[in-house]
């Protein structure tokens, strides 16, 4: 992938103190943004993607040539209106997308960082996203909003800078990292690893990449983004091109081929030592422990507006994980909404035409925005 | 606008905080907030109705009366609403509990089973009473705990709950709703 001039860069030259304890500094922070802010600098939108997500988050990706992972929910006239938000996305840092990753050259020895890279938290991703703000001289912004990963970072966001936002929208999302979604994660790291082209993350001193690994972790993670209903519906048990089951291990049933597709495209366009650091951080995401299991803490000096929702068939992110958020919130009085969207088609729902999901985050956003708070 | 809005919204205080339980489609909540008080937001289990409040910019949260009042701390709004909704609630003794919990007043409105066309259809018809106010059938009807006004005033007397004011008099026969401000 030839990145080159399609990728906007922002060099962070402030050191940045991660979790784990070491200090980066003048690093990358890959961005694209929708839409222009106006002079009162009171329409800026910071959307956070999720897992395998970029800063492409509408329009055509410059890179892989497809739609942008939220073309549903963002551009001009959407739900998230860039016609009168003015929206940045940032690629996560530990992604592959141009922000400071794994694939990112070590000084020390001139080769890749492979898993040498330090790891990363959703509290690194957002310190060095707040970069943005400072960069665009904006000094509040309207929104905060993201689905899943890009939830918790819109919670970790309104914790560390309670009053740099108006309004937030986490989405399908969770303030601490289950054991079931720490295993789902697992799962994926070790198919990365078990691929004997991984070498222990220098892979790419090698030129071969373990992407039958990768492919495996995806094939795996996009099944939980799905729902039992919404899979038999689409899929049933109907088979791929063939009138008959073959008795092989060939990808008799529709399914089987739909995945391997999954499997086979995702590889193309990220990179496996990136899906384990963003992976970890994920499951290294506990808002609550981080507020020695009070959450409510974790809101107390904001004053945004915040707006939950989840999904009736998201059972990676079930309503119940976002209602706790709900009732921290309401523990102290925050202004809080919350809305559960019903839709068959799973986590997947806030990146898919779901309109009762895209009119609450359309009005939501316009009436508040309007209002004086 | 519903007169019975204009009755319940005068006995709201300018810029309280206010829960609305049960908000509906956030017809009352809409004249509240843009009359009386900002700081109102509403909890309501239809998700139809979830979509209109947002669609009206108002802070609404989609919950269940009956589970979910508890997150919120004690004495936490100044006044807590359940417009016309008791009747229809499992338990509703446990709600008015928990709305006088969280709540430093409560209004709550309700249908006059005492009212004179109710004691009249009854009486001359033999059925269950069919009014405006009470439009379904006894077998499709959402309420399972109906009662007069008599009886509320009765059961808030044996509770010891204060009621503050009611826009009736206790008038048990000529009021189809009663609406009361209660605190404990």
């Amino acid at each position: 992938m030839n990145k080159g001039e399609k990728v906007k860069n922002l060099i962070v030259d402030k050191p940045l103190k991660l979790d784990c304890g070491k200090t980066i500094v003048n690093f990358p922070l890959a961005y694209e943004t929708y839409g222009q802010l106006n002079e009162k600098k009171d329409n800026a939108i910071l959307a956070f993607h999720a897992l395998t997500g970029d800063q492409f988050a509408s329009g055509i990706n410059p890179i892989t040539k497809k739609e942008g992972w939220w073309s549903y929910a963002l551009g001009p006239g959407k739900a998230i209106d860039t016609n009168k938000y003015f929206v940045i996305c940032a690629n996560v840092i530990g992604g592959c997308m141009g922000s400071y990753g794994p694939s990112n050259i070590n000084p020390e020895n001139q080769k890749p960082f492979g898993t040498n890279f330090p790891i990363i938290t959703i509290n690194d991703m957002v310190n060095a996203q707040y970069h943005l703000l400072e960069f665009f001289k904006i000094d509040k912004l309207f929104s905060v909003v993201g689905g899943s990963m890009g939830g918790m970072q819109v919670l970790q966001f309104v914790s560390n800078f309670p009053n740099k936002s108006r309004t937030a929208i986490p989405i399908a999302c969770t303030a601490s990292h289950s054991a079931q979604n720490i295993a789902l994660n697992e799962l994926g790291r070790q198919s990365i690893m078990a691929d004997h082209n991984w070498s222990n993350g220098f892979y790419e001193e090698n030129k071969k990449l373990p992407d039958k690994g990768l492919a495996v972790a995806r094939m795996a993670a996009h099944i939980t983004y799905l729902s039992k209903k919404g899979l038999q519906e689409k899929f049933g048990r109907k088979l791929q091109e063939r009138d008959d089951l073959k008795f092989s291990f060939d990808a008799d049933f529709q399914i089987e081929s739909y995945l391997r597709y999954q499997g086979s495209v995702f590889v193309d366009r990220f990179d496996a030592n990136s899906y384990l650091y963003i992976t970890r951080a994920m499951d290294y995401f506990d808002l609550t422990k981080q507020f020695n299991g009070n959450l409510s803490k974790a809101f107390e000096k904001s004053e945004t507006k915040f707006f939950i929702i989840s999904f009736t068939s998201d059972w990676l992110y079930p309503t119940s994980e976002n209602r706790d958020i709900v009732i921290a919130l309401n523990a102290i009085g925050k202004d809080v909404g919350f809305a559960e969207i019903t839709s068959d088609k799973g986590h997947d729902s806030f990146l898919l035409d779901v309109p009762d999901f895209l009119n609450a985050v359309k009005n939501f956003l316009n009436t508040s925005y309007y209002k004086k708070i | 606008m519903k007169k019975e809005f204009n009755i319940i919204a005068k006995l709201i205080k300018k810029d309280s905080k206010v829960l609305d339980v049960g908000c509906g489609d956030g017809q009352l909540m809409k004249y509240i907030y843009e009359n009386i008080t900002k700081d109102i937001r509403g909890l309501e289990i239809s998700k139809n109705n979830v979509q209109k409040c947002i669609e009206k910019g108002l802070t609404v949260i989609e919950g269940d009366a009956e589970k979910d009042l508890k997150q919120f701390p004690i004495l936490s709004f100044d006044y807590v609403i359940l417009s016309q909704t008791l009747q229809a609630f499992l338990d509703p003794e446990n709600v008015i509990n928990e709305l006088l919990r969280i709540g430093k007043k409560a209004i709550v409105t309700i249908p006059n089973f005492g009212y004179w066309k109710v004691r009249m259809h009854l009486l001359l018809k033999g059925t269950m009473p069919v009014t405006n106010n009470l439009p379904n059938e006894w077998y499709n009807t959402p309420n399972l705990h109906m009662c007069t006004i008599k009886d509320f005033e009765n059961y808030c007397n044996k509770k010891k709950i204060t009621i503050n004011s009611s826009n009736l008099n206790f008038q048990n026969i000529f009021s189809e709703l009663g609406i009361f401000l209660i605190e404990k």
